[in-house]
């Protein structure tokens, strides 16, 4: 943090997974199911919404227990807990809807390795009281899932010619099969992340320098 | 948010790293088992009914079903884990408690991976008489026209799948061959391009019925004696 | 080996052979190829040299000026990027495709990673490798050769609306169907049905192939214009036929039941244009000489292994993809002796004794 820089506001907090901190387009953590499972918009927003709840429910038992957890054993402590959330969401899941758990696959077990949940319990959570934690999870939380979503979207419409199994180009549209194989996902991710660069250099160029080189 | 090069505080005494980890892991327990026993009736709920759609689609008319398993001692009603050797197959009957058919899994390789179907099989005409996908990894555009190119799906209106003479096995084993070259009913007339895909459905149903089959036809009383029973137990509300 | 030094004293004025110089030879050594396949495929192969050679032009203005690099310089590497991919087409793409492909082949292929003499792929076969990808299935529609009212009117899939699947072409093929066709390329007719077509088809250019594959000696003509005039690393080509014809004799001798004899390998497919059109492309290919002879070598071995034991098959695009992977490692591990010094690189890894100099 800068001296002399004030806590952030809850504004902020709350914004800076969405935008300045993006799991996804800035941090580009979580890479394993934002490739994997964004076949589809759907596929895309459940996994965003299952990683979310992980990291709420996480964030506020971390946080509630940060001041009795010993430091030499934070990280299986952290580690049982998002265990735990994993486990609750793949439950819920598979009890939802068993097309989508089968859609989504071994990639709802891996949100346990997923770096933004531990790297938010570890940086976040475990120093910041449960209401702030829990605004910056939301937030981030958010964010990913809006990632996973530009993903998915994308793969989809071109994949298969619909959104949110819409057809949207009528029955003679021919799919990208590329699209919805693992390569697909690797030119589309590489495609936001060019627009986001972009972006940001063309922002940083037009002399608004005010958020680029602050860093969280 | 904090400076990274925190002061290193003193060690912790080892009876509060246990008192802690304790505590986190029992309450972590009970999130999971309260989770587990809320979702428990949902998610059997929810596997019963896609298994009984798999089944009923490829066996127009049921209504109910219920699981067996084909050993070499006979057929029995599937209870627990399947023994080794035992093949898992459903059997399927109409409202009045008939027996319609007989679902099973086959397996092969295909172009890209294992390619899983669902078949099905009646027992008063002797062939296979329907056929749906459950998993495969087939080249999309290809591969998938399995799913729905009318004209192989054709192929499994009534695809004969009779026994040998000795009951042993199949009087004619059941195969894919070259589009326009199905000159038997027990061929698989396969999609041009999709050659590979097909002639794994091919045999992955052909080593099942050849296995299967033989263990079912003489037991085949079994499933229709039971059927009173299944009506009533094996239907879904 | 044509490498010579030439010691000069100064001062050093070369015209030398420009980029541009290069280029445009390598332009004019392909016309006889697409003309070629113009006479074959009619106006559907015409539409798809020129849907594909402007989309690269194209594509290569518009990065060019985004990037604010000046344009002139490299246009006529992008025609020839649009050339060899619409060669290595099937005559029946529809246009839309190819121009997805033509796009690819430069944004993905070229622009991100700097420019002209920046790839590390071969542009043409970056944009090919994404369209076998993404519509497996319209590139693996092949139409007969020589058909009846080709200069009058396209293929129906060459004009397909963009966006759209191309419609169903068996029943257009079997109108037009010359004797023998069969809607396979021969090594799909040798891997799934066993059968080796005849020698002769493929000088004739009767073979069912992509648009600039059908003719080997053709290719081996204009080749040799080039690397007479000394525009193509002659040693690249050898070594991919080479390499290719001497595995496929191993594979052939130690079973001649199930593998074709070396010439099919040969002479099937797009291994000639590959290895002297795409192979040999200067920024992608190594440039030490014991490199580009290693380099050459796994590209026809890689060919022959996908071909015979891949999923796919045809298996140039891939072979050339990964040597111009490794081409920069090979460069690296056989830097040329230099006079008066200790050897290194490749030679010295596997000669680990200490040298004694007097």
């Amino acid at each position: 943090m800068i001296p002399g820089r004030q806590e952030p506001t809850r504004f902020e907090e709350f914004m800076e997974g969405i935008w300045k901190q993006n799991p996804v387009f800035v941090m580009v953590l979580g890479m394993c199911p934002a490739l994997a499972v964004t076949v589809s918009a759907v596929n895309a927003l459940a996994m965003g919404l299952a990683t979310t709840f992980v990291l709420l429910g996480s964030t506020l038992l971390v946080s509630l227990m940060r001041k009795w957890v010993p430091r030499e054993v934070r990280i299986a402590t952290y580690i049982v807990i998002i265990a735990t959330f994993v486990t609750v969401v793949d439950y819920l899941i598979a009890a939802i809807s068993l097309a989508l758990y089968e859609a989504l696959g071994a990639f709802i077990q891996l949100i346990v390795v997923n770096c933004i949940i531990l790297g938010r319990a570890e940086a976040h959570a475990s120093r910041n009281p449960p209401g702030r934690a829990l605004i910056n999870a939301t937030g981030m939380g958010i964010g990913f899932t809006i990632g996973l979503f530009a993903l998915g979207s994308v793969r989809e419409i071109l994949g298969a010619g619909k959104l949110f199994g819409v057809a949207l180009f009528g029955p003679e549209f021919q799919p990208w099969v590329i699209m919805v194989l693992p390569p697909g996902g690797f030119f589309v991710l590489g495609a936001w992340l060019l627009l986001f660069n972009w972006l940001k250099t063309r922002g940083a160029a037009s002399g608004k320098p005010a958020e680029a080189n602050v860093h969280a | 948010m904090t400076p990274v090069a925190a002061p290193v505080p003193p060690a912790t005494p080892s009876a509060a790293m246990i008192r802690t980890l304790a505590l986190v892991a029992t309450v972590c327990g009970v999130l999971i088992v309260t989770a587990y026993q809320g979702t428990l009736t949902a998610v059997t709920a929810n596997k019963r009914v896609a298994l009984e759609r798999a089944v009923f689609k490829v066996i127009p008319g049921a209504v109910t079903m219920r699981e067996f398993v084909a050993t070499s001692a006979g057929v029995v009603p599937a209870e627990g884990p399947t023994p080794a050797g035992g093949l898992r197959f459903h059997a399927a009957y109409d409202r009045a408690g008939a027996l319609l058919g007989v679902a099973a899994e086959a397996a092969a390789t295909g172009y890209a991976d294992v390619v899983r179907v669902l078949y099905a099989w009646s027992p008063e005409r002797q062939a296979i008489t329907g056929f749906g996908v459950i998993a495969h990894r087939e080249t999309p555009g290809i591969g998938d026209k399995i799913i729905t190119d009318a004209a192989f799906l054709k192929n499994f209106e009534a695809l004969d799948a009779s026994l040998s003479e000795d009951m042993k096995t199949l009087a004619n084993a059941i195969r894919a061959v070259p589009r326009g070259s199905k000159r038997n009913p027990w061929e698989i007339d396969a999609i041009a391009g999709a050659t590979v895909t097909c002639k794994a459905v091919g045999r992955g149903i052909n080593d099942s019925a050849s296995r299967m089959l033989p263990l079912l036809m003489p037991e085949l009383d079994k499933l229709r004696g039971d059927a009173g029973t299944a009506a009533g137990e094996g239907a879904t509300p | 080996m044509t490498s010579r030094i030439e010691l000069r004293a100064a001062p050093h004025v070369s015209k030398g052979a420009s980029v541009e110089r290069i280029m445009f030879n390598v332009v004019v050594a392909l016309l006889p190829i697409c003309a070629f396949a113009v006479v074959q495929y009619g106006l559907s192969a015409l539409a798809l040299i020129v849907t594909t050679t402007l989309t690269c032009m194209a594509s290569e203005r518009l990065f060019n000026r985004l990037a604010g690099r000046p344009a002139a310089l490299s246009d006529w590497s992008a025609a020839i990027t649009g050339l060899l991919l619409a060669l290595t087409l099937p005559p029946a793409f529809p246009l839309w495709m190819a121009a997805v492909a033509g796009f690819v082949a430069i944004a993905l292929g070229k622009a991100l990673f700097g420019g002209i003499g920046y790839n590390v792929f071969n542009p043409a076969l970056v944009g090919r490798a994404f369209v076998q990808a993404a519509f497996p299935a319209a590139i693996t529609t092949w139409v007969p050769a020589y058909y009846d009212g080709r200069f009058t009117a396209f293929i129906p899939t060459t004009l397909t609306a963009p966006l759209m699947t191309p419609p169903n072409l068996s029943e257009w093929v079997g109108r037009h169907a010359v004797d023998g066709f069969t809607g396979a390329t021969p090594m799909a007719r040798w891997k799934f049905e066993n059968q080796i077509a005849e020698v002769g088809d493929f000088l004739s250019g009767m073979a069912t192939a992509s648009v600039g594959e059908t003719s080997a000696p053709l290719i081996l003509i204009c080749g040799l214009f080039l690397a007479v005039r000394g525009f193509l690393d002659w040693r690249i080509p050898v070594a991919v036929l080479g390499s290719a014809m001497l595995l496929a004799l191993v594979f052939h001798l130690a079973d001649p039941g199930r593998y074709p004899p070396p010439v099919f390998v040969l002479l099937s497919g797009g291994l000639v244009l590959g290895a002297v059109f795409m192979a040999t492309d200067m920024a992608t290919s190594p440039v030490t000489p014991l490199g580009v002879w290693l380099y050459g070598a796994l590209i026809g071995a890689l060919t022959v292994v996908i071909r015979y034991f891949g999923g796919l098959t045809e298996g140039v695009m891939y072979a050339i993809l990964i040597g111009n992977a490794l081409a920069p490692l090979l460069d690296q591990l056989t830097p040329p002796r230099v006079f008066g010094q200790a050897r290194g690189g490749l030679r010295d890894h596997f000669r680990r004794k200490p040298e004694t100099r007097p």
